[in-house]
């Protein structure tokens, strides 16, 4: 199914080649997104926009996704990041660096037996706070934040 | 030619961890040499980590992660035997596909 995906992606079918096929559900248009590099919001340059574009401007905190990070990281080119969920349905991870030029780093789909844990090492510009954004089954969002100090950036290189 | 994917995985009872490091330099395009050119970006744009062929994570990359990044995943029941799958894609197109097959420990 996903190899037609990008067969018929990559052939620049056109939409109204498609869209019967959408009309009947054989290919969903979300679906059809889902495979693809979300270029919105991994290119926003503002934290805002990059949760905007994610949809998750709206999410509820919560102590249910634990954030495990260095207090202090020396070099920022390689922060080991652990973030940990127990809420139930958890699908999707998104993780943001808050002052990183490009705030959102990574965002993550987990299929069962997959369990919603994953550990990433990051590139963080400067002291930040880093934030889990967890998306359940029912569509809902859950957040939680994490600061990090960083002493050397790891972007100039 | 991409250099090889790297996979480890760790049972204890129920639960697997499943180590993947991906090879990749993760150029953000803001770097720079000594004459002030900067160096392109390159990086992992999207991977999948696949079950005996069904997919288990799909990932989306951007160029905060760090160079030859290291990540671990958990999943519950994985047995002796079962493949694991991991693939990649950059922003130029490049791709690599490794497998690695759960063994007896």
């Amino acid at each position: 199914m996903q190899a037609l995906r990008r067969k018929l992606l990559k052939g620049g079918a056109s939409t109204a080649l498609l869209a019967p096929f959408i009309g009947s559900g054989l290919l969903s248009p979300k679906a059809l997104l889902a495979a693809e590099w979300q270029r919105g919001a991994f290119s926003a340059r503002s934290v805002t926009e990059a949760l905007k574009a994610h949809g998750s401007s709206v999410a509820q905190e919560t102590r249910d996704i634990v954030i495990t990070a260095p207090e202090i990281a020396e070099n920022g080119a390689k922060v080991e990041v652990d973030i940990s969920c127990s809420l139930p349905g958890a699908k999707s991870l998104a993780v943001f660096a808050d002052k990183n030029p490009l705030p959102l780093c990574a965002s993550i789909d987990f299929l069962p037996p997959a369990l919603p844990f994953a550990r990433i090492q990051l590139k963080l510009a400067e002291t930040t706070r880093i934030r889990a954004v967890i998306r359940t089954a029912d569509g809902k969002n859950h957040v939680a934040f994490r600061e990090v100090k960083v002493t050397l950036g790891g972007c100039g290189g | 030619m991409p250099e090889q994917i790297k996979i480890r995985t760790l049972t204890q009872g129920d639960i697997t961890d499943i180590r993947i490091l991906l090879q990749h330099p993760m150029e953000t395009g803001q770097r720079r040499d000594d004459k002030g050119q900067s160096f392109p970006p390159h990086y992992i744009q999207l991977f999948n980590v696949l079950l005996n062929g069904k997919p288990l994570i799909e990932g989306q990359l951007n160029t905060s992660i760090s160079k030859n990044p290291l990540f671990t995943f958990k999943a519950k029941g994985i047995r002796p035997g079962d493949k694991l799958t991991v693939n990649w894609t950059d922003n130029l197109g490049d791709k690599r596909q490794d497998e690695y097959t759960v063994s007896q420990t």
